[in-house]
């Protein structure tokens, strides 16, 4: 691994190790969090991984855990641990303005159910991390905060559009962080920043208080250090909420004990189509991930599914057609930005036409005309069989096998600018995470060595749904088997 | 004015014939709204009763009330719908009313399909469909029209945001305004029965467009059709049906044609005007509504939610018939109020009169006293008089009557022991406060008028008038009306009719 020029990501101790020694009182919590905010206040000036930074209410918090380890109380399983939470979800009182102008200042008066459950845990919240506006994008370039710059490299992006959330963990800022994935937004940052992001399956997290981009698509995910956070932290965030229909009603997941299991007996697929359009120190990368899984006792094997390849045409008429509605209510009557006009709908033209950043406005337009009467079926309808035919697509490959295995981005980071101008060559850097989220289905980033230009290469584990256990194990015999240092 | 046939006949083929469809609004009556745990009040102080979800405030999600569901599915089941697995939808505009930009209501899989509503003549209407949807905010505009044109500002209350209500669409099987108005007021009685809703139409807890057409009599093809708003009661769903058929025959007839538009109904002027044409361009960009899953119904919630509905209107319209017509003494006198006895006389089955006080009964749910109070010995005739002229007076607190306490007041007046006025007068307090009706006569000093005090009042009566006195004597009956109506001049009112017939026939007698 080369050393960025500007910064010196340090090794973060592990999230389960901070809370252990905590819980203990081998350390307070107020000692964690101050470590975590001077990292911050040293290091986020060039990084920019912070929309926000919420010191005063994260040395409180702190404290009232030291108070609560001292009085003999258990504060639990992520006691004393600092976390970063994408500036899409709600925290109460906290600005949460999804980096976007038309959101500036905005204090939701409720926690999201994911904030809460962190809190329950013991988690001590530094701050809010910056993303692409409304998370429409790959490079966290998007955001009215200006953009994050990757820690590994800091003329590069850190991938997007939990670029921020990445970016903390990558910085060694905190060792955990939430972000939501609705096409790759928590897996393509953290390959791109060298970091573990996974997206569980839909329904699993809730998503009440994660403002909406594409409600069908969307989940939160955690970003960490190690597998086994990753797993520990979806532990907590994970599990049946009333307050979202859309929840599964299953109990919490317990997959921290099992990340260690092995594949041994497993099958496991190298995906092809996923290999074409990479580049060639990834695809190398993603055939030396495979050796590993097979020398650890998997069974290797290519598999196809074409119908992936086309996700990224379906995505974009879905996910827009989702946004263009989930936006509307950003009209300026209710809170938020309001741009005074002559009359209400004058008022809500120059109000969106102030707030929102130019490709929040391109996917509002996408959305809204696959949406619209005559057009309905060709762009909406049609986009919604694809879908269907990915899952049945899936369905078949998990016939034979127990996971999948591809790239989880095309390239390393790239440098900043170099696609902002080109929405078609920013989408495609999403191609190999949006089939996931589809299906709906779990698919984690572990980071695989680096690439030609010595960045982080990510190797994605995709596993049928609810087959979360599955994808950690094989995760973490990739991270445990993964190159250190040297290209490909 | 309400047959367009008759009005409109003018010899050149064939008769014009209106076409009628309503789409009905009502709110349900649950305790939460359709999508959170905010109350379902009204008369609050503005924007209380709201959260993150009625407000659509940035993250929030919908879930579904449970009771909502099963008071649709009651409707439904009481307009023989049939009942199915239904999704949400939704309906994008722009509206600052709406907090989220988007309604959330079913559209291409409605909860209730197919169903029908008998209008009291036995008429069936078809319904197409009664689906669930959530209520708009109220946005009131401050300046010096009050109207959204030349408004200096408005005010949005978002109490209403997110209450519950069904939308039940009936075929366009009405032929005339005064159906539609048969129809909305068997629909608000059917509403009422299930428990549905309140049906106040003037409060716009049931609110009514209709969708009016003309053609060339009953086989030709259906007209264009106009929808009308603004329907705030019966009599102005009738005036605008009206209105609005004489319109668009007049346009036809003069060579030009009938523009499909939205209009709102002038009760001031008596007459619809064209909304704005903007209205109709609308493309709602339905989808399904990702944030909630279908609502599937399993059999045994639908037969239990039947299984709970109560008789409905017409069923127990029917049954106050039987009452009256079962209870007809055929000629026989003992009438204890001279005004029912006249109605009876001559009208052995049940007239269109006490059709009437039988429709309000059951409309106000005020039937189960007329039921109670036959029960308990008294005439039909008399309970559902009583009922329908007098309780009916003040619903509210008729409903919450005392059945029992409502009989013993009835037999006091069966018994002669209160005079019909005297009666009316208990039952406004008994209204008004409860209680006894034995002490609130004596509270209002009616036993005082015992049997000495009357006989001197007759007397009197019988003194004062000597020519009258000798005709009721001679025989002509009649004239005891006359003696009956000085006595209660002389008493205001507290003396029993009948009683006082009894003395002068004594006194005839002697
Ligand atoms: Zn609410």
């Amino acid at each position: 691994m080369t050393e960025a020029p500007g910064t010196s990501p340090g090794p973060a101790a592990s999230a389960a190790a901070i809370a252990a020694d905590v819980r203990s009182g081998r350390r307070s919590a107020s000692a964690v969090t101050e470590q975590s905010l001077a990292a911050i206040a040293a290091g986020d000036g060039e990084v920019n991984a912070f929309a926000l930074v919420t010191a005063d209410s994260a040395r409180r918090r702190a404290e009232e855990i030291d108070a609560r380890v001292a009085a003999g109380a258990d504060p639990g399983p992520l006691a004393g641990v600092p976390v970063a939470l994408k500036d899409n979800l709600c925290t109460r009182g906290v600005p949460t303005t999804c980096c976007s102008r038309i959101l500036d200042g905005w204090c939701p008066p409720y926690d999201a159910t994911v904030v809460e459950r962190l809190a329950a845990a013991g988690a001590v919240v530094v701050g809010k991390s910056n993303m692409d506006e409304f998370a429409m994008g790959s490079s966290t370039e998007t955001s009215a905060f200006g953009p994050t710059r990757n820690p590994r490299d800091t003329s590069r992006v850190p991938g997007g559009s939990s670029g921020g959330s990445a970016a903390a963990v990558a910085a060694g800022f905190t060792p955990i962080a939430l972000g939501s994935d609705t096409g790759g937004s928590v897996r393509q940052p953290a390959a791109l920043c060298g970091v573990v992001g996974m997206k569980p399956t839909y329904g699993t997290v809730s998503r009440y208080g994660l403002v909406a981009f594409a409600s069908s698509l969307d989940q939160v995910g955690p970003l960490a250090a190690t597998v086994a956070d990753a797993a520990l932290l979806f532990d907590i965030i994970g599990g049946h909420d009333e307050r979202d229909t859309t929840s599964l009603d299953r109990p919490a997941p317990r997959l921290a004990s099992v990340v260690d299991q092995g594949v041994d007996g497993m099958t496991i697929g190298v995906l092809a189509e996923y290999l074409e359009g990479a580049d060639p120190a990834v695809a190398g990368r993603i055939a030396q991930a495979a050796e590993v899984l097979a020398a650890a006792g998997a069974r290797v094997e290519e598999v196809s599914v074409p119908e992936v390849r086309l996700g990224l045409s379906a995505y974009y008429l879905i996910a827009p057609a989702e946004a263009s509605s989930n936006l509307a209510r950003y009209d300026g009557v209710r809170y938020g930005l309001r741009v005074d006009a002559e009359d209400t709908v004058e008022m809500n033209v120059a109000t969106r036409s102030a707030g929102f950043g130019a490709e929040v406005k391109r996917r509002i337009m996408l959305g809204t005309y696959a949406l619209s009467a005559g057009y309905l079926d060709a762009y909406y309808g049609q986009a919604l069989r694809v879908r269907t035919r990915i899952i049945d697509g899936f369905a078949v490959a998990y016939e034979r096998c127990d996971a999948l295995l591809g790239p989880t981005a095309p390239t390393t980071a790239f440098e900043l600018g170099a696609k902002l101008d080109d929405p078609l060559s920013m989408y495609l850097s999403d191609v190999c995470t949006i089939p996931s989220n589809l299906a709906g289905h779990p698919a984690i980033s572990v980071p695989f060595g680096t690439g030609s230009d010595g960045l982080p290469v990510g190797a994605q584990v995709l596993a049928p749904a609810l087959a979360e256990a599955t994808m950690f194990k094989v995760a973490a015999v990739l991270e445990a088997g993964a190159p250190v240092g040297g290209a490909a | 004015m309400t047959d367009v046939r008759r009005a409109d006949q003018d010899g050149a083929g064939e008769a014009w014939e209106m076409v009628v469809g309503l789409e009905v609004h009502t709110e349900l009556k649950t305790a939460t709204k359709l999508f959170c745990g905010c109350a379902n009040l009204f008369g609050d102080e503005p924007n209380t009763r709201v959260c993150p979800v009625c407000l659509g405030l940035p993250g929030s999600l919908p879930v579904l009330n449970q009771r909502a569901v099963e008071l649709a599915m009651a409707i439904g089941t009481a307009l023989h719908c049939e009942i199915r697995p239904s999704t949400f939808h939704r309906k994008n505009y722009f509206y600052p009313d709406m907090p989220k930009d988007y309604q959330i209501s079913q559209y291409d899989e409605p909860i209730n399909v197919s169903g029908w509503l008998e209008l009291p003549g036995g008429r069936r209407i078809g319904i197409e469909r009664a689906h669930l949807e959530e209520d708009t905010g109220k946005t009131a505009h401050a300046g010096a029209s009050g109207r959204i044109h030349g408004a200096e500002y408005s005010l949005v209350d978002y109490n209403r945001s997110g209450v519950p209500l069904v939308e039940i669409v009936s075929a366009p099987d009405m032929r005339s305004s005064a159906e539609a108005r048969a129809y909305a007021a068997e629909l608000r009685a059917i509403l009422v029965a299930c428990g549905a809703s309140d049906g106040k139409m003037e409060e716009g807890s049931m609110r009514v467009d209709a969708n009016v057409s003309v053609r060339r009599g009953p086989d030709a093809p259906f007209g264009t059709r106009c929808e009308i708003k603004n329907l705030n009661s019966l009599r102005s769903l009738g005036r605008a049906v009206d209105f609005e058929a004489r319109r668009q025959i007049a346009l036809l007839e003069s060579g030009e044609v009938v523009v499909q538009q939205t209009r709102h109904w002038d009760e001031g002027e008596g007459r619809t005007v064209a909304l704005r044409s903007k209205e109709e361009a609308y493309d709602y960009r339905y989808f399904l509504e990702p944030d909630l899953v279908p609502v599937v119904p399993d059999p045994a919630w639908i037969t239990a939610v039947g299984a709970s509905l109560g008789p409905l209107p017409g069923e127990r319209r029917a049954r106050l018939a039987t009452l009256v017509a079962g209870a007809l003494p055929a000629g026989a006198g003992g009438s204890p109020d001279p005004g029912v006895g006249a109605d009876l006389e001559g009208a052995p089955g049940v007239s269109d009169a006490d059709q009437e006080q039988i429709s309000t009964v059951v409309d106000l749910g005020l039937d189960g006293l007329v039921t109670a109070a036959v029960e308990g010995g008294i005439p039909a005739r008399l309970a559902l008089a009583r009922t329908a002229n007098e309780a009916a007076t003040d619903a509210a607190a008729a409903a919450g009557l005392d059945p029992r306490a409502y009989t013993s007041l009835l037999a006091m007046e069966v018994a002669g022991s209160l005079s019909a006025t005297q009666v009316k007068a208990v039952l406004h307090d008994l209204l008004a406060g409860g209680g006894d009706p034995a002490e609130l006569a004596r509270a209002r000093g009616f036993e005082a008028m015992a049997d000495g005090a009357l006989v001197a009042v007759v007397q009197e009566a019988v003194d004062s008038h000597p020519a009258e006195w000798d005709r009721y004597r001679g025989g002509e009956e009649k004239l005891a009306q006359f003696f009956v109506g000085q006595v209660m001049k002389a008493t205001r009112g507290q003396a029993n009719g009948k009683a006082v017939v009894a003395e002068l026939e004594r006194l005839a007698a002697r």
